[in-house]
C-alpha cells in the first residue's frame, strides 16, 4: 500500500521514472555534443532537463509528498531550490566583475 | 614541531594563562573527587538528553565565553585608549579582536540563544522534549568541544589573526603560516555541525510536537521566531560549511579556491562567507525578537500587539536575509548593478523589523507595566537598537557605505544592533526564566544595577564610536597618531567599556548571591506569565507535563488561568511516560571530533585519522542501537508532581 | 499505512531527514557555485575540455541512476512485505553503487596521471571537491546500506528496521539527484564550453 492508500501492484511509477530519467540524459547529451545550437540555447535546455529529471526523481523515485508531513517536505525542497538558485546564480552574479 | 612553536611563547600574560588554565583543571579535579561527584556528573549532565539541562550547559558556556570576549575587548580597549600606546604589539592585537568577534558572535551569542531555545521552546509547545533528544546532546558536545579546540588556541599554537571574517588571501597559507587560521576552520566547523543538528531538531519538535489545539497561529511568538530561525540555520549554515571546508583544503592540501595565482579567487570567500554570515546575524536576532515579544507581553499585562503582522514580518526575514549579503562588501568592486540591487533588499530588509517595532510600542500602550529587570532590559532594547538599525539603513546606501566601510562608524552600528539586540535580550531571557531554570529568582536590586552600569556603560562606549568613524579611524587598527583628534572620544569608549565590566561582575555576584539567598519561586509562576512554560513546576520535572495540556487560543496559559483557574491535571488521567534514555556517546563522540580537529590543525594526519576513526565507530554503534527508552510508571509521576506542588 | 510510517518516532525521523535533504541542497548548491565561478579559471592546467570524455561520464551516470531505481524497487518489495526482495534489490542497488565508485576513483587517478590534480588550478581544486564530496557522500551511503541489510538480516522487518531502510532510500535516491546536476553543469557545461 503506498502511504496515501493507492494499492501498488506494479512498480509503475518506477519504471516510468526510470524511463524518462534515461530519455532526458541522452537527451540533454544529444542537445550539448550533436545538436549544434548555439551555447547559450543549450545551456538553457540542459539546464532545464535538470531540473525536470530532478522533479521527476522527487516525486516519482522518493515520494516527496506522501505522508502527513508531505506539504512540509515539498515546501521544503521548493525552498531550498530556491535558496540554491540564490546561491548559484547570485555567485555567479557578483563574482562576474573578477572573471 | 618545536615546543616553542606548539606552545605560544614570550609572553608573560600568556605564562600567567596557562598557569591559571592548569590550576583550574586541577581545582576541577581536586573537587570533583572531594566531594565524590564524578558519577554525579557523568550521569546528570555528561550523559543527559534532557533539553531543559542541556539548555543550562549552553547558558554556562556562553556567560564563560561572554567573560572571555568581554575580556578580549577590555584588552583593546585598553590599547586604544591612548595614541601609540605599547600595551599590545599589533600580532596581538590582531588576535584579540579576531578571537573576540569570533567567541562573541559564535561562542556566546549562539549558545545563550540556543541555550533559551532549548529549554524553552518544548515547554511553551506543551511537549515532553525535542523530536530528537540524542541529537540534542550530540549537538552540544559537539559546540562545546569545537568552543574548546578554538579557546586553547591562545596557548597551544596561537590565535587566529586573520579577524571573525577571516578575508583571503591574508588568512591564506602566504601571509598566515602557522596553525592560528586552521583552527579558525576547524573549531567553527565542528561547532557549526552542531548547530546545523539543533536547526534539524527545533524545527521537526515545533511542527510536529505541539499540544492539541495548538495550532501555528496560536503558538507562542518566541517560538515563532526559533521557528524561523530554524530554517535560517538549516539553510544558512551548510553555506559555511562549505567556506570553511574550502579553507581548509586551501590551508591544509594546498588548493587553489582562494589563492591568488593559477586561477583562484581571493574575493569569492568573501562572497560565500557572507551568504552564511548575513542570516547568521537574523539567527542571532530573531530570537531575541521573540523574547522581547515575551518579555514585554508578560510585563505590560497585555496580549502581543498585531500577532499577524509579527508573524509576517519574521516570515518576510526569512528571505529576505537570503539576498541582502553583498552590503558587507559593497566596496569589493561588484559594480553598480550588483551593488544596486543589494542596496535595494538591504534596505526592504529594515521595514519588518520597523513593524515589529511599532507593535511592541503599541503592546506597551495602555497595558500596566512592571518594571522588572527583564522589562528594563526589554525597553532599552527599543531605543538601542533602533540606533543600530538606522544606521545600518545609512550603510544600506552602497555609495554612502564607500565612506562608512569598515570604519568606527561600523563597529558602532553592529555593536548597537548585536549588543542592544542578542545582548540585551538574553540579559532579558536569563532574568525572565531563570525561575523555570533553577528554581529562584535573580535578585532584583542587583540585576536593575547590573542594567544601569552596563546599559550605560554601553552607550558611552559605543556611541562615541559613530563620531570616530566619521572623523576618519579605521577598524582593526592597533593604534593610532596622537595628532588626528581621535583621543578624547577613545578615552570616553573606554570608559563605557569599563562600566560593562563592572555590570558583567554585578550580573556574576547576583548569580551567586540568589543561588545562596535567592527567593524561591514556589509556584513555578512568579511573573504571572502567559505561556506553557508557566504551567509547570520551577524548575520542571524531567518530562515537564505529567498530562499533555489542551490548547485553546494564543497565550494559551493565561487563559487556562482565566477559564479554568490554572492547568489543572486529574490523577485518573495520568499514563505511563516514556522517554528517552541517557547516552555517554555524545560526549565521546565530540572528544573524537576534538581529537581530530587538533590532529588537523597541526596537520597531523595520523592524529585526526585514530579521531575520525572514532567518530565512525560512534556513527556505527548508534545504527544499531537497540535502546528505545523506558516507561515511568503512574505511581512515580504521582509521587514526583506531588513533591514538585509541594509548598505551592 | 506503510510499516516505515506507523509510529510517531519514524514519521519524526523521516521527516528530520528530509530538512536534513534540504540543507544537502544547501551544502551543494555552496559546492556547484564555487564551481560555476571558478571552472573557467584553469591557470597553466587542463581546461574541462580537454579532460572529460564522454564515455566515462555516461557509464557512471548509468550505473548511478539505475541503482536509483532498483532503489525504489527495493522499497516497492519492502511495501509488499517481502523481505527477500527487498534484500536483492538492495544488493544490486549496493553493487552498481560500488561500480559507480570504481569508475569515478579510476576517473580521478587518470586525471591525476595527467598532471591534472586539485592543486594545480582554480578550476581542478573545485571540481575534485564538488564531485569528490559526492563520491564520498555515494561512499558512506554504501556503508550505511550494509550495516542496514545487516540490521534487516538479523532484526527482521519491524517498523524500525522499515524506517531505516526508507531514510538510507531517501539519500541514496537524494544522491542521484544531485547527480543529475553534476552531470549537467560540470560535465556536459565542460565539454560545450
Amino acid at each position: 500500500m503506498g502511504a496515501n492508500g493507492h494499492y501498488e501492484s506494479f512498480p509503475w511509477k518506477h519504471i516510468i521514472g526510470f524511463l524518462l530519467s534515461l530519455v532526458l540524459t541522452f537527451a540533454a547529451l544529444w542537445v550539448a555534443l550533436s545538436s549544434g545550437l548555439p551555447l547559450k540555447a543549450v545551456i538553457v535546455i540542459i539546464v532545464l532537463f535538470a531540473i525536470i529529471q530532478a522533479s521527476l526523481q522527487l516525486f516519482l523515485f522518493m515520494h516527496v509528498n506522501e505522508s502527513d508531513s508531505g506539504k512540509v517536505q515539498t515546501f521544503n525542497m521548493v525552498y531550498s531550490f530556491f535558496i540554491a538558485v540564490v546561491v548559484v546564480a547570485g555567485s555567479i552574479w557578483v563574482m562576474q566583475f573578477v572573471l | 614541531m618545536k615546543w616553542s612553536e606548539f606552545f605560544v611563547t614570550g609572553e608573560p600574560l600568556i605564562y600567567a594563562a596557562d598557569v591559571a588554565i592548569v590550576l583550574t583543571i586541577i581545582g576541577i579535579v581536586f573537587v570533583l573527587t572531594y566531594f565524590k561527584k564524578w558519577k554525579w556528573l557523568w550521569n546528570e549532565w555528561l550523559t543527559t538528553v534532557d533539553h531543559k539541562k542541556i539548555g543550562v550547559m549552553y547558558i554556562i558556556c556562553a556567560v564563560l565565553m561572554l567573560f572571555r570576549g568581554g575580556v578580549d575587548a577590555l584588552l583593546m580597549r585598553a590599547q586604544l585608549t591612548a595614541p601609540n600606546m605599547k600595551f599590545l604589539d599589533a600580532q596581538h592585537y590582531n588576535e584579540i579582536f579576531t578571537t573576540h568577534g569570533t567567541i562573541m558572535i559564535l561562542f556566546m551569542a549562539m549558545p545563550f540563544i540556543i541555550g533559551l531555545m532549548n529549554i524553552v521552546v518544548p515547554l511553551q509547545i506543551g511537549a515532553r522534549d525535542v523530536a530528537f533528544p540524542y541529537l540534542n546532546a550530540l549537538s552540544f558536545w559537539l559546540f562545546f568541544f569545537g568552543a574548546m579546540l578554538f579557546n586553547i588556541s591562545f596557548v597551544i599554537g596561537g590565535s587566529p589573526d586573520a579577524g571573525w571574517t577571516a578575508y583571503f588571501p591574508l588568512a591564506g597559507n602566504e601571509f598566515s603560516h602557522g596553525v592560528g587560521n586552521n583552527y579558525y576552520a576547524v573549531a567553527l566547523q565542528i561547532s557549526g555541525i552542531g548547530t546545523l543538528m539543533t536547526g534539524i531538531n527545533f524545527l521537526v519538535t515545533i511542527l510536529k510536537m505541539r499540544a492539541p489545539g495548538m495550532t501555528l497561529m496560536r503558538m507562542p511568538m518566541f517560538t515563532w521566531t526559533i521557528l524561523i530561525t530554524c530554517v535560517l540555520i538549516i539553510f544558512a549554515f551548510p553555506v559555511l560549511t562549505v567556506a570553511l571546508a574550502l579553507m581548509t583544503f586551501d590551508r591544509l592540501f594546498d588548493t587553489q579556491f582562494f589563492t591568488m595565482a593559477n586561477g583562484g579567487m581571493s574575493m569569492l570567500w568573501a562572497n560565500l562567507f557572507w551568504i552564511w554570515g548575513h542570516p547568521e546575524v537574523y539567527i542571532v536576532i530573531l530570537p531575541a525578537f521573540g523574547i522581547f515579544s515575551e518579555v514585554v507581553s508578560t510585563f505590560a499585562q497585555k496580549r502581543l500587539f498585531g500577532y499577524k503582522a509579527m508573524v509576517g514580518s519574521i516570515v518576510g526575514i526569512a528571505f529576505l536575509s537570503f539576498i541582502v549579503w553583498v552590503h558587507h562588501f559593497f566596496t569589493m568592486g561588484a559594480g553598480p548593478a550588483v551593488n544596486s540591487a543589494f542596496s535595494i533588499t538591504t534596505m526592504a530588509i529594515a521595514i519588518p523589523t520597523g513593524v515589529k517595532i511599532f507593535n511592541w510600542l503599541f503592546t506597551l500602550r495602555k497595558g500596566k507595566i512592571r518594571f522588572t529587570t527583564a522589562m528594563l532590559w526589554s525597553l532599552a532594547f527599543i531605543p538601542n537598537f533602533v540606533i543600530g538599525g538606522v544606521t545600518g539603513v545609512m550603510l544600506a546606501m552602497a555609495a554612502a557605505d564607500y565612506q562608512y566601510h569598515n570604519s568606527y562608524f561600523l563597529i558602532a552600528h553592529f555593536h548597537y544592533v548585536l549588543i542592544a539586540g542578542t545582548v540585551f535580550a538574553c540579559f532579558a531571557g536569563l532574568h525572565y526564566w531563570y525561575p523555570k531554570m533553577f528554581g529562584h529568582i535573580l535578585n532584583e536590586r542587583l540585576g536593575k544595577w547590573t542594567f544601569w552600569l552596563f546599559m550605560i556603560g554601553f552607550n558611552i562606549c559605543f556611541f562615541p564610536m559613530y563620531f570616530l568613524g566619521l572623523m576618519g579611524m579605521t577598524r582593526r587598527m592597533y593604534t593610532y597618531s596622537a595628532g588626528l583628534g581621535w583621543t578624547p572620544l577613545n578615552v570616553v569608549a573606554t570608559v563605557g567599556a569599563v562600566l560593562m565590566g563592572i555590570g558583567f561582575i554585578v550580573l556574576c555576584y547576583n548569580i551567586y548571591y540568589s543561588a545562596r539567598y535567592g527567593e524561591r519561586d514556589m509556584t513555578g509562576d512568579p511573573w504571572n506569565g502567559r505561556t506553557l512554560e508557566w504551567a509547570t513546576a520551577s524548575p520542571p520535572v524531567h518530562y515537564n507535563f505529567p498530562v499533555t495540556p489542551v490548547v485553546e487560543d494564543v497565550d494559551a496559559y493565561w487563559v487556562m488561568k482565566k477559564k479554568y483557574g490554572g492547568f489543572h491535571v486529574k490523577e485518573e488521567d495520568l499514563k505511563p511516560i516514556h522517554m528517552p534514555s541517557n547516552s555517554g556517546r555524545p560526549f565521546w563522540m565530540s572528544v573524537a571530533f576534538f581529537v581530530a580537529g587538533f590532529g588537523l590543525v597541526f596537520k597531523w594526519f595520523a592524529l585526526a585519522i585514530v579521531g575520525a576513526l572514532f567518530i565512525v565507530i560512534g556513527l556505527i554503534l548508534r545504527s544499531f542501537e537497540d535502546d528505545d527508552g523506558y516507561h515511568i510508571p503512574v505511581d512515580e509521576i504521582k509521587r514526583m508532581e506531588r513533591a514538585a506542588r509541594k509548598g505551592a | 499505512m506503510p510499516l516505515e510510517y506507523r509510529t510517531q518516532e519514524s514519521r519524526l525521523n523521516i521527516l528530520g531527514f528530509w530538512i536534513f535533504l534540504g540543507a544537502e541542497v544547501a551544502l551543494f548548491a555552496t559546492l556547484f557555485a564555487t564551481y560555476l565561478v571558478l571552472f573557467q579559471r584553469t591557470g597553466s592546467g587542463p581546461t574541462a575540455a580537454e579532460l572529460f570524455e564522454v564515455k566515462d561520464v555516461l557509464i557512471e551516470t548509468l550505473l548511478l541512476l539505475t541503482s536509483s531505481f532498483t532503489c525504489g524497487l527495493a522499497i516497492f518489495e519492502m511495501r509488499r512485505g517481502r523481505m527477500s526482495g527487498l534484500i536483492a534489490w538492495l544488493l544490486v542497488t549496493l553493487l552498481l553503487g560500488v561500480g559507480f565508485i570504481t569508475v569515478e576513483i579510476r576517473e580521478f587517478i587518470h586525471y591525476v596521471h595527467e598532471g591534472a590534480t586539485m592543486q594545480t588550478s582554480a578550476f581542478l581544486s573545485s571540481f575534485f571537491v564538488l564531485v569528490g564530496t559526492h563520491g564520498a557522500h555515494v561512499s558512506v551511503g554504501i556503508g550505511w546500506m550494509i550495516l542496514i541489510i545487516i540490521q534487516l538480516l538479523q532484526r527482521g522487518f519491524t517498523p524500525k528496521t522499515a524506517r531505516k531502510v526508507f531514510i538510507v532510500s531517501l539519500y541514496w535516491h537524494f544522491l542521484d539527484v544531485v547527480w543529475i546536476f553534476i552531470f549537467t553543469l560540470v560535465y556536459l557545461l565542460g565539454m560545450v564550453i
